[in-house]
């Protein structure tokens, strides 16, 4: 007797036809992508009754796989396609996915703004250090001292913490992890959907391809994870840990969840 | 065109301010987008436009509608794209230097055929002089092919019957369209007539009767535009900058390629003839034409009252919108005249078209002004006199 061919369950949100999907072998989108529907399909949410929105990179891909309704293309300016969809439908649950470059360089502006206004999205940020798409040059986001195809003799700048720098800009709901933790970026992603106000669920993730091979030597995706995992730590140990044994690590966790009024334009209710 | 229903004519009336006005210009430009519907506007301050930015931000709450001032000129304009693509009749109103920024946006908009108007107060480089030297940024600004649709108020009266025309003509092609502006009628104040509203003719963009499993997004006839599907409601759509076939799904086919483009760039080149007016004055018996644009028709007119005054049979061509080009109009004057002067505040620009739609049938004389001011009727009758001496 033959076994009957088993699908996964989560495939009902994806679009077919576009699949198999354009990641490189290792990459970290994919389990983004998986994280993400395994969210939507918890909290119930059909992404046909969303709007997604990528802009341009590796990371912008992932909501083209999604059965729904997105804006795609342009480098940087989601959150101000985000600004224009939730003055006409504040309503209608707006996600982005943005890599670092996208959401901190070129569209770092819009970030900055959109987290003050408290613009009511959900922001996915996959955080690769680099820029990948283009073969692999380096971002604000990129640690110091890291080879890149365009810091050939190391990088000299610091980087950003994205996540203290949405807090700063008033962001109300903020998080970060890592691709290792599966249960941690769904449950993050959740809190997310549910959230009113601006999320920015920030997801440290290997990139094999461009990143491993110029700035770790290595192009094995299990060693840029364990790369990521010795140079990150949970916030909550953060007490624990000398100023010292932080250097250059990121902390994870929720860095703020809290309630403000959400931005809805100039009106004459103020 | 739709008509108002008796039941939303109170809701539009408080849209639509009746009456004879004395207003300015820019305001003129806000009350005409507000009758037409407008119900987002975001934009980055920048003179001489403000005023518009100002007035939107007091009337379009009043209306229900939405205003944003955004972190710059690029938010504005994806702004409107998202706003667009959510059901709104968007606007945004800048000038020059803000122009510049805004390409990126238009790009995305031209490819996805996102219906926004933009208004472009047009300015010298570094202030805010009268000039329409970036005639050319209007037309080729962006990157990619498409076709641009422009048009040139000359008066604060067409401030207002142009942006209402320009909402007209985004929604039923699915283009951006510009209002084509400066400063000398953006602040000037004028008399300002606004009809009754049920004599405003409205065009509002056609939705899907399709079912999700049979819509095709960018489907549509030769030199047609698609009709749109709502968002978040099970249509499925990437509106995507990146070359897509006609179910939007993003593609490298050639032909597919091939076919986008061809519909994006035809749907307004094969229908130019619909979508292009002028207008004539003292054309009947003229051996003269002045071919002119904007607020460069204001002194025009003057002057060719003043050459007739002389014995020189002066006319004048209007040109409602520059692009597309209206070639029919132009073609049928040149033939018609021994010269046309194309009188323009800038180096020389909407010459080159004008040259080439009347090669063989007429001489094309440049009578140009680039000083941060419009022509005088005195200058433009003596560079005639000089030129036909």
């Amino acid at each position: 007797m033959a076994d009957e061919l088993k699908i996964n369950p989560l495939r009902k949100y994806l679009r077919k036809e576009k699949l198999p999907h354009f990641f490189c072998a290792g990459c970290g989108c994919g389990q983004v992508l998986n994280y993400y529907i395994q969210a939507l399909d918890e909290l119930q949410m059909d992404p046909e009754q969303m709007l997604h929105i990528g802009g341009v990179g590796c990371t912008a891909r992932i909501p083209i796989y999604i059965k729904t309704d997105m804006c795609h293309g342009v480098h940087g300016r989601t959150l101000a396609w985000a600004t224009g969809v939730k003055m006409m439908r504040p309503e209608l649950p707006v996600v982005i996915f943005a890599g670092d470059g996208d959401l901190a360089s070129i569209g770092g502006n819009h970030m900055i703004q959109s987290c003050r206004r408290n613009l009511d999205v959900t922001v996915v940020m996959v955080n690769n250090m680099n820029f990948a798409m283009t073969g692999g040059q380096v971002a604000p986001t990129t640690p110091e001292e890291a080879h890149t195809m365009t810091t050939p003799y190391g990088s000299g700048e610091p980087r950003f913490d994205v996540c203290k720098l949405a807090v700063a800009a008033g962001a109300t709901h903020v998080e970060r992890w890592t691709t290792a933790q599966p249960l941690q970026c769904k449950k993050a992603m959740e809190r997310a959907l549910q959230h009113k106000g601006f999320s920015l669920i920030e997801i440290v993730s290997q990139c094999p391809t461009h990143y491993g091979r110029y700035a770790l030597r290595t192009g094995d995706p299990m060693k840029v994870m364990e790369y990521i995992q010795a140079t990150t730590y949970s916030k909550e140990l953060a007490g624990k840990l000398t100023e010292e044994e932080k250097e250059g690590k990121l902390p994870l966790g929720e860095f703020i969840c809290v309630e403000k009024p959400v931005y809805a334009g100039t009106n004459m209710e103020l | 065109m739709t008509t108002i229903h008796a039941n939303q004519l109170d809701a539009w009336q408080k849209r639509v301010d009746t009456g004879v006005h004395f207003m300015l210009g820019n305001y003129a430009l806000v009350e005409g987008a507000i009758s037409a519907g407008c119900d987002f506007f975001a934009g980055y301050p920048i003179t001489p436009a403000n005023e518009i930015s100002e007035r939107m931000s007091q009337r379009l709450p009043q209306v229900g509608g939405k205003f944003v001032q955004g972190e710059d000129e690029l938010c504005s304009i994806f702004a409107l794209a998202g706003a667009s693509l959510a059901g709104g009749k968007v606007m945004t109103a800048t000038a020059s230097a803000g122009f510049n920024y805004m390409q990126e946006g238009l790009g995305y908009c031209y490819t996805i055929e996102a219906p926004i108007v933009v208004a472009d107060v047009m300015r010298t480089r570094g202030d805010n002089f009268a000039t329409y030297a970036d005639i050319y940024q209007l037309r080729y600004g962006c990157s990619g092919d498409y076709e641009a649709v422009v048009v040139c108020p000359s008066s604060v009266q067409e401030l207002y019957d142009y942006t209402i025309w320009a909402f007209n003509l985004a929604e039923k092609y699915r283009n951006p369209v510009i209002v084509m502006s400066e400063a000398t009628i953006a602040l000037m104040r004028e008399r300002l007539e606004i009809p009754p509203a049920e004599q405003i003719e409205l065009f509002n963009r056609r939705y899907t009767s399709a079912a999700p499993e049979e819509y095709l997004p960018f489907g549509a006839p030769e030199n047609g535009c698609p009709d749109f599907a709502p968002l978040g409601k099970g249509y499925k759509t990437i509106y995507s900058l990146n070359p897509h076939n006609e179910k939007g799904s993003i593609d490298w086919d050639p032909d597919d390629f091939e076919r986008l483009y061809k519909r994006i760039c035809g749907k307004i080149r094969e229908n130019a003839d619909e979508i292009c007016r002028t207008e004539r004055f003292m054309m009947d018996d003229a051996e003269y034409a002045i071919v002119t644009y904007g607020s460069e028709v204001r002194p025009s007119i003057e002057a060719a009252r003043m050459a007739r005054d002389e014995g020189m049979k002066v006319g004048v061509l209007k040109l409602c919108n520059i692009w597309p080009v209206p070639e029919k109009a132009i073609a049928e004057v040149a033939g018609n005249v021994s010269r046309i002067f194309a009188v323009e505040m800038n180096m020389g620009r909407y010459v080159n078209e004008i040259t080439r739609v009347a090669e063989g049938k007429c001489k094309v004389t440049p009578i140009t002004k680039n000083r941060g001011q419009i022509h005088t009727s005195t200058e433009i009758l003596r560079a005639m006199r000089e030129e036909t001496k």
